[in-house]
């Protein structure tokens, strides 16, 4: 187990440095810092001096992968790719364009983050296998044919129309919570209540549907019909045996979520006005700030690949049968 | 950029309109194809006795009609210049355009509510006696024609029973064509299409009869009609639900198959390919990319002679953007089953006989897979539909300056603060959008039963 583990993780640093290869020719190649200068300062500014000056306070005015001036190492070292591209191994992010530094902004926005998906993902889970749990019971009955028909419906609505839909209901209708905003503390339960929900209720549609078919797939296996062929009531063949069977695949599939769940969710924390990862990112997207979107990209992947090792040794935790080696 | 030139106009080919008829022309062969194999014919057919799949085929052909009309562009002569070269507007229209030709000339100055007489703002004017008073403002053309607004109940409701009356008149066209239909194909249902063809003539009859003198669905804020751009806004999101899969289905397949079959060192490389695409968080790597787009697009203003050609192929790159970080499932999908394949027996007697790798690959592997492709492809149209308004959102998405209903909900997402509130343009982007989506998730729904024998085992509990 621990062999695997150290394993999965030795297998883990080519993809990080693949990740950080594709980024690096993304922002750095396919554009040279002098366009993204150009853009940075806008048509009107734009003179030689004014992007030499935007480049070396940056540290973009390095060359990107070979320093013929530098003596010895420095020849590696002293270059766009070892500075900005390496050094996010070790969790040096550098500074974003407002001069903040991205790591200290990270560590600060994460909180509230993980204050809105947290919730989003435990009630949300419970939920949809409580609906998906109902539809299976009540299989081939109205209540399954049109749960499975709200899920469609769910489904094919916009995130966009339950934030903007939810956030005019609760917020401009009623009256009940503030708009958007957030504070620290037991406050910020008031602001956080309203995205809980509508990211709750996002998610339904396609999870309870998909929790369905497993549940579905589960009830036809030869061990339930041993189980009803004993004489036991229904209740118990659905609880002590379908479930706990069927949450197998639901449990080892979320998994992989669970370490993004520190990234946020872009979208209702854009909308919210939550100060987290999220609308972090977000508002970096829209100010071309490359710095921050570079360190998050290089985040993600990293919290990714944590939740794929996760994965398999959740596997082994509730199925006995899977030995990793 | 082919240019064809004719009498009072020249065709404009634009790079997704060249791709969407190569696919209708595709999906053409395809069919024909099916027609002559059961093996492809049986599966369909199930779709097709799907009674919700053919409902929703009905409204993703009424999607799929306007989106086509709007995909075949030109520029017209300008007037009175004869002699020498002929000048040509600088604006690109569709054969769409011809037919709104009444909806698309008639803007507002600014808002104003669905079957409005009078402006959303309020202006200063004057009046005969040369008074200067603060009022919402008669619209240029919406109820233009009613000398008194007093009649406006009156000539609302007569436009909607003629509207009605054309929608009454195409719906027992359609009864009567279904009906001899029916004859020739008994299996198929044709209530179910029935049911929806009279759900989109209900709706659309009104809407065109009163789109005549109204604004149906209001104006936006530089007074566009609202009802123009959600039609207009149709060919974006066909755009980047087919062409993306376009790009997504060689990329997928080719590599999915090939790590299934060749196993080893290819097997490891896509497999290291795929795992680095997915590790990156979907939305960054395509904003990622759509900035760098940007920039490019920037320093190379030469490319494009006109600003239709630009947004077009920045709706183009999009495209193949969300197509490069999303074959990744797809390929997944391939290897495992592949992997499954490739131990069978059939498999083993073509290595046996000496078939060469190609031609397994070509003749035996690739017919197998093939219905897990085709449940991918319609699977992930609603989703590409879906993204594209979260993207135009985020800000990555599709040029601003193209029709689209990220473009048309972003823009009126900061309108909602507004007192009295403008919900039009919001609830018109919302209403098409979420049409489509069902439609293509029913539709979605109807060819995996059609194709996958495993589920249908599992929906007859």
């Amino acid at each position: 187990m621990l062999a695997y583990i150290v394993r999965r993780v030795l297998y883990a640093i080519p993809i990080l440095i693949g990740v950080n290869l594709i980024t690096f020719a993304l922002f750095f190649v396919v554009n040279t810092p002098d366009d993204m200068a150009r853009m940075q300062l806008g048509a009107r500014r734009v003179t030689p001096e004014a992007v030499e000056k935007w480049k070396e306070e940056r540290g973009y005015n390095l060359p990107l992968l070979w320093n013929e001036k530098a003596e010895g190492a420095a020849k590696a070292t002293q270059t766009i790719f070892f500075q900005k591209s390496i050094r996010l191994f070790v969790f040096d992010f550098g500074y974003s364009e407002d001069k903040r530094d991205i790591a200290t902004e990270i560590r600060t926005r994460m909180r509230p983050s993980l204050a809105l998906a947290i919730p989003v993902f435990l009630v949300g889970l419970a939920v949809c296998i409580t609906f998906a749990l109902l539809m299976a019971f009540f299989r081939a009955t109205y209540l399954d044919v049109w749960g499975v028909v709200l899920c469609v419906a769910m489904m094919s609505i916009s995130t966009l129309f339950y934030i903007i839909g939810g956030q005019f209901i609760a917020s401009k209708l009623w009256h009940l919570v503030p708009i958007s905003g957030y504070a620290g503390g037991f406050d910020a339960f008031r602001f956080l209540i309203l995205p809980v929900l509508i990211g709750i209720v996002s998610g339904i549609g396609a999870s309870s549907r998909w929790y369905r078919t497993l549940f579905l797939e589960e009830m036809n296996r030869d061990y339930v019909r041993t189980a009803r062929a004993k004489g036991l009531a229904e209740s118990v063949v659905m609880f002590r045996h379908v479930l706990r069977n069927a949450l197998i695949p639901i449990l080892t599939g979320v998994v992989v979520v669970i370490p993004l769940l520190f990234l946020g969710s872009l979208l209702s924390e854009s909308f919210f006005g939550i100060p987290g990862l999220g609308s972090y990112t977000i508002d970096a997207i829209s100010a071309q700030d490359f710095a921050v979107v570079r360190s998050m990209v290089f985040i993600g992947s990293v919290l990714y690949i944590v939740g794929l090792i996760l994965t398999d040794i959740s596997y082994t935790v509730v199925d006995p049968r899977i030995r990793l080696n | 950029m082919p240019v064809f030139s004719t009498g009072g106009f020249i065709w404009i080919a634009l790079a997704t309109d060249l791709l969407i008829w190569l696919l209708v022309a595709v999906v053409a062969g395809y069919a024909l194809y099916c027609r002559r194999h059961p093996h492809l014919k049986v599966p369909w057919a199930r779709v097709f006795r799907n009674p919700a799949g053919i409902a929703s085929l009905v409204v993703l052909i009424a999607y799929l009609t306007v989106g086509l009309l709007d995909s075949v562009h030109f520029r017209l002569a300008l007037a009175g210049k004869d002699g020498g070269a002929t000048a040509y507007s600088t604006e690109v229209l569709s054969f769409l355009d011809l037919g709104l030709s009444g909806l698309r000339g008639r803007a507002e100055k600014t808002y104003s509510a669905p079957l409005a007489t009078r402006s959303y703002a309020k202006e200063q004017m004057e009046l005969p006696d040369g008074k200067q008073v603060r009022d919402f403002p008669r619209l240029r053309s919406g109820g233009a024609h009613l000398k008194d607004e007093g009649d406006w109940g009156a000539d609302v409701a007569g436009r909607v029973a003629k509207g009605l009356g054309y929608s009454i008149a195409g719906f027992i066209l359609v009864f009567l064509l279904f009906r001899y239909f029916r004859k020739k194909k008994p299996e198929i249902p044709w209530g179910a299409a029935l049911w929806s063809v009279g759900a989109i003539l209900l709706l659309a009859g009104p809407a065109f009869a009163l789109s005549s003198g109204y604004h149906v669905l209001g104006t936006d804020k530089v007074g566009q009609d609202v009802f123009y751009s959600a039609l207009k806004s149709i060919r974006t999101s066909l755009v980047i639900g087919t062409i993306t899969t376009l790009v997504l289905l060689p990329v997928g397949v080719a590599l999915g198959i090939m790590a299934g079959y060749f196993r080893g060192w290819v097997d490891d490389v896509i497999q290291y390919v795929y795992t680095t695409l997915n590790s990156i968080p979907g939305v960054l790597l395509i904003a990622a990319s759509v900035l760098m787009l940007q920039v490019v697009i920037d320093r190379h203003p030469e490319w494009f002679s006109l600003a239709a050609q630009r947004s077009d192929f920045r709706l183009l790159v999009l495209c193949a953007i969300l197509g490069l970080t999303s074959w990744t499932g797809l390929a997944r999908l391939l290897r495992g089953e592949t992997l499954k394949l490739s131990q069978l027996e059939y498999i083993q007697a073509a290595h046996a006989f000496g078939v060469r790798d190609t031609r397994v690959l070509s003749r035996h592997i690739l017919p197998n897979v093939s219905h897990i492709v085709i449940i991918a492809v319609v699977m992930d149209f609603s989703g590409f539909v879906l993204a594209e308004a979260v993207l135009s959102y985020v800000g990555v998405g599709v040029d601003p300056s193209t029709n689209s209903f990220g473009v048309m909900i972003n823009a009126a997402r900061l309108e909602m603060s507004r007192e009295p509130i403008v919900w039009w343009t919001l609830a018109t982007a919302f209403t098409f959008m979420f049409a489509l989506v069902l439609a293509a998730n029913l539709f979605a729904d109807a060819v995996r039963d059609g194709f996958d024998p495993r589920v249908r085992i599992g929906a007859t509990v």
